[in-house]
């Protein structure tokens, strides 16, 4: 069973240099009680995914075609209020920064309060279910936490507290918008070990959106490679990580310090940049930046076939 | 909190002083003998040389100014010419009347431009967007007692809707009020336009913030978001801007109270001006600034208070 | 055409491409043009005196009308402009110049007379403006001079906080630091690297400043304590308008609507011109 399945999603952006194609033919599945993580150079497209599946992008951007299979519901079609009582119900979200996450001049509580403004429960039962949300996060002293607003917690602390808010409801998935970024090393440990742990009692499925391998490697069960709005390849952790095939997918994994055996004076680069989404190439998207170009990159799109470990790639063969 | 305020109050009591240096320098510099300028032509030497003693002009200056100063933070502004009785109790019975008229202002800039400002942010770049915005700088540019006197010419004297002149029946609220309506519009459409340009703009730049992204993310309401999470933000400005309004409709409220016949403060020194009454004049100067001073300290405090961050930090 | 020239010409190009800003430059040109051709165009001596023709109504004659003492109000009001004008021209230049040079003492001086000044511009700006300009018009007694004095108090704070606030963030930078270790004096160093550079939002806030400039003229003269009668002034034609409303409201249109076009007109083109030099500004607005 599969939580979330995205079909060829293409969003596009009115600008004013012309139509921007942010998304392109994206295709991947989440499983049930899985973690799938997306990784991708910042630009590649993550962010504008999260919003076309919450339904919040921005008013100059539209789903051109494809579709977004959530439970019954195509969420490219659902107007904005039903998708409105999905979003923190069914589908929950854990943003970037901690810093910024949370409304400066509510208090906890009652932001916590807030969230549950769908449930039936009396106004104590509410507050005694944030507070056990809270100890689950580890926070402590959930009872007075509650009175305190979000300036007198520390960025790990806020970022603990966004999670236990995005996990109030047990949403069927959550949606990690590269939550441990701001975080220094040891927190961010911390946080990803925590996140596992409330993953595996909810029985939840996340989708972990991260430029950080190591965190991907660490986490998730499945691998989404994205580079300029396409998904260039896609496989269980353990395929691509140990048998990446799109060459873009190998220069990132060069390109990861942690991967570095040994002393080296520079860290390795991928040559070239991200082309313009608003003039995209008639043939493959990273044939220019690409170590193993040949003359059909120019002219043909590669495609990526259904399931399994696949790339976008035309010297991959299927 | 506590160290803040007082902070904020040492400051307030500093520039009551430097303003007070500044009026009694004023004073000081007149051209021509304040005695021979308040008795008139027709005194006799005498009656003045006795007023100047009783003024005591006739000692150094800094002991002039170390009296005003002394008396003048004692609340003892001197006596006015006319009727011989202390200045402040004659500025205090007339400032009712003019907090009146500046809290009607008060009432049409906040309850019309808080929500222009509002809705343009949200329906930003529309036609209605642009037509509020123009509106708004329109009625900021144009002074108040033009405002007043086209007011009083179009909805007093030619549609006969409201009346011209006078504060209404004492003891009357319902007629008192219907009198205010004009005045407190004239007072206060220039801050309409403000409050509306300034909410918008916070509005925006609150919209924008990650907080917002994430209370839609968890589902809240759109109304619930734009005015619980975003507008209590983007209205803290405001009310640090609302203290230099009361100053500025102060101003607004001496040529209202001029043009609609209304007592006051502004009527007051207006009326001592053409009588020369000058203690008036210097006493309920002094009496206004001391009150905007006051109003701005505490629109600060009210800031500090509404503002967890504020309030935690200081 | 030289670099200067072109730019000034693509600047005024991007101020008319804004509706507002066309607008502006329209209503400022026309109140500018009205005034200095004022002799030209109201073919009517603004102080003639004549008892035949009181109180008439706007005509072909009479483009708006007449006052109680038979003057013709379009030529009055021509005329008026003259005073607004040269007032707020006069007085906004006096501020600036003021506001620059305490600015600039307060920025670059010794921390204490910094504090001083702030507490100086604090405490001026606590006077509300119309009681301040209302006390200085008592001991000066109404004149032109007593209110371009009341403007320049008025305006000096603000003018003089900018300059401090800038110059403090110069003060430190790079280039000023190096101009000193090369041995340039506080005044050249101020001259010719401080001024330039904290000169240009100070002229864009001024150039807004005039309808408010134009506003206290206007508002001390429509209470008898501007110009003296028989002066043609805005306020002056106001006052004559606002005691005769109920019968003839043509004089106090007449006082009013010139006011309200150049306040109008100079607000327009202050805002298009802080939009275009200011972009940092127009995102909000």
């Amino acid at each position: 069973m599969n939580v979330l399945e995205i079909q060829d999603l293409n969003v596009t952006f009115a600008t004013e240099g012309g139509p921007l194609h942010a998304l392109r033919n994206v295709s991947f599945d989440v499983p049930e009680h899985r973690i799938v993580g997306v990784v991708g150079e910042s630009g590649c497209g993550k962010s504008t995914l999260i919003n076309a599946i919450l339904g919040l992008l921005a008013d100059n951007g539209q789903v051109d075609s494809g579709r977004i299979l959530f439970g019954d519901h195509d969420l490219t079609r659902l107007g904005p209020l039903e998708m409105q009582s999905l979003r923190g119900l069914r589908i929950s979200t854990v943003f970037q920064d901690p810093m910024g996450a949370l409304n400066p001049v509510i208090s906890v509580g009652r932001q916590m309060l807030h969230i549950q403004y769908r449930s039936d429960l009396g106004r104590s039962e509410k507050n005694a279910r944030s507070v056990k949300m809270l100890r689950r996060v580890r926070i402590p002293d959930p009872e007075s936490a509650l009175d305190r607003y979000p300036h007198e917690f520390s960025g790990g602390m806020k970022q603990r507290i966004a999670i236990a808010m995005a996990l109030m409801m047990e949403p069927a998935l959550l949606i990690a918008d590269e939550p441990t970024t701001a975080l220094d090393a040891t927190l961010e440990v911390a946080t990803i070990e925590l996140l596992q742990d409330l993953q595996a009692q909810i029985g939840c499925s996340v989708l972990f959106i991260s430029h950080h391998l190591g965190v991907i490697a660490e986490l998730c069960d499945d691998v989404v490679v994205m580079y300029a709005g396409e998904v260039v390849e896609r496989g269980t952790t353990r395929e691509l990580f140990h048998d990446p095939r799109h060459p873009y997918t190998e220069r990132l994994l060069r390109c990861d310090p942690a991967g570095q055996s040994g002393r080296t004076r520079h860290l390795p680069t991928i040559p070239g940049e991200v082309p313009d989404l608003r003039v995209r190439p008639a043939g493959c998207i990273f044939a220019a930046r690409c170590h193993r170009y040949e003359g059909i990159c120019d002219t043909v799109p590669p495609e990526v076939g259904a399931g399994g470990h696949r790339a976008r790639c035309h010297r991959v063969t299927p | 909190m506590l160290y803040y305020s007082l902070k904020r109050l040492g400051l307030a009591v500093a520039i009551v002083s430097v303003a007070m240096l500044l009026l009694f320098t004023m004073i000081y510099l007149i051209p021509g003998d304040p005695a021979a300028v308040a008795l008139g032509p027709r005194a006799t030497e005498a009656m003045r040389e006795a007023l100047r003693i009783k003024m005591g002009l006739d000692q150094p200056v800094w002991i002039q100014f170390w009296n005003f100063f002394v008396n003048a933070w004692q609340g003892d502004l001197g006596n006015e010419v006319l009727s011989d009785r202390p200045v402040a109790k004659v500025v205090m019975e007339q400032l009712p009347a003019t907090l009146a008229l500046i809290a009607g202002g008060m009432v049409w800039s906040v309850a019309l431009g808080i929500p222009l400002g509002c809705w343009t942010a949200v329906k930003r770049g529309g036609m209605a967007d642009r037509i509020v915005g123009v509106f708004s700088v329109a009625v900021i540019a144009v002074p108040s007692f033009v405002v007043a006197i086209y007011a009083l010419l179009i909805f007093a004297v030619t549609l006969r809707w409201l009346p011209a002149i006078g504060a209404g029946e004492p003891g009357d609220l319902g007629d008192q009020l219907v009198h205010l309506i004009l005045p407190s519009l004239a007072v206060g459409i220039g801050w309409v336009g403000y409050i509306a340009r300034l909410v918008r703009a916070s509005m925006l730049e609150v919209l924008e913030a990650s907080h917002i992204r994430t209370a839609r993310a968890f589902g809240l309401p759109d109304r619930q978001v734009t005015y619980r999470y975003a507008l209590t933000i983007a209205i803290l400005p405001t009310v640090t801007l609302l203290g230099v309004g009361i100053g500025q409709m102060l101003s607004s409220a001496v040529f209202a109270e001029i043009v609609f016949a209304r007592p006051g403060v502004g009527k007051l020194v207006y009326d001592a001006i053409l009588t020369r009454n000058y203690p008036l004049v210097t006493g309920a100067v002094l009496v206004t600034t001391v009150l905007f001073i006051l109003i701005n300290l505490i629109a600060d405090l009210v800031v500090g208070y509404l503002d967890p961050r504020v309030r935690s930090r200081l | 055409m030289s670099e200067a020239a072109s730019r000034a010409y693509g600047s005024l190009r991007r101020i008319l491409a804004e509706p507002l800003g066309m607008l502006g430059v329209v209503l400022v040109l026309l109140m500018i043009g009205g005034a200095v051709f004022a002799d030209l165009l109201a073919a009517a001596e603004p102080n003639k005196i004549s008892p035949r023709d009181r109180f008439l109504g706007p005509s072909l004659t009479h483009l708006l009308g007449t006052d109680q003492l038979g003057r013709d109000l379009f030529s009055r009001a021509l005329h008026g402009g003259r005073i607004a004008l040269s007032v707020a021209l006069i007085s906004t230049a006096a501020s600036l110049a003021i506001g620059v040079v305490l600015g600039l003492i307060a920025g670059y001086g010794p921390r204490w007379l910094d504090n001083l000044m702030i507490l100086l511009f604090d405490a001026i700006k606590s006077f509300p403006t119309v009681m301040l300009a209302l006390a200085l018009v008592t001991l000066f007694g109404p004149s032109l001079t007593a209110v371009m004095v009341v403007v320049v108090l008025v305006n000096v704070p603000g003018y003089g906080r900018i300059i401090r606030t800038q110059t403090l963030a110069l003060k430190s930078a790079q280039f000023v630091t190096a101009a000193q270790s090369m041995g340039a004096g506080t005044v050249r160093v101020l001259r010719v690297h401080i001024l330039p550079n904290v000169i240009g939002p100070l002229l864009i806030l001024a150039s807004m400043d005039i309808p408010v400039v134009v506003a206290i003229e206007a508002g001390l003269s429509f209470l008898g304590l501007g110009v003296r009668p028989p002066t043609p002034s805005w306020g002056a034609i106001l006052n004559d308008g606002f005691t005769a409303i109920r019968d003839t409201p043509w004089i106090a249109i007449a006082g009013g609507l010139p006011i309200i076009l150049i306040t109008l007109g100079f607000t327009f083109l202050g805002e298009t011109l802080r939009d275009v030099f200011d972009p940092r500004l127009k995102r909000q607005g």
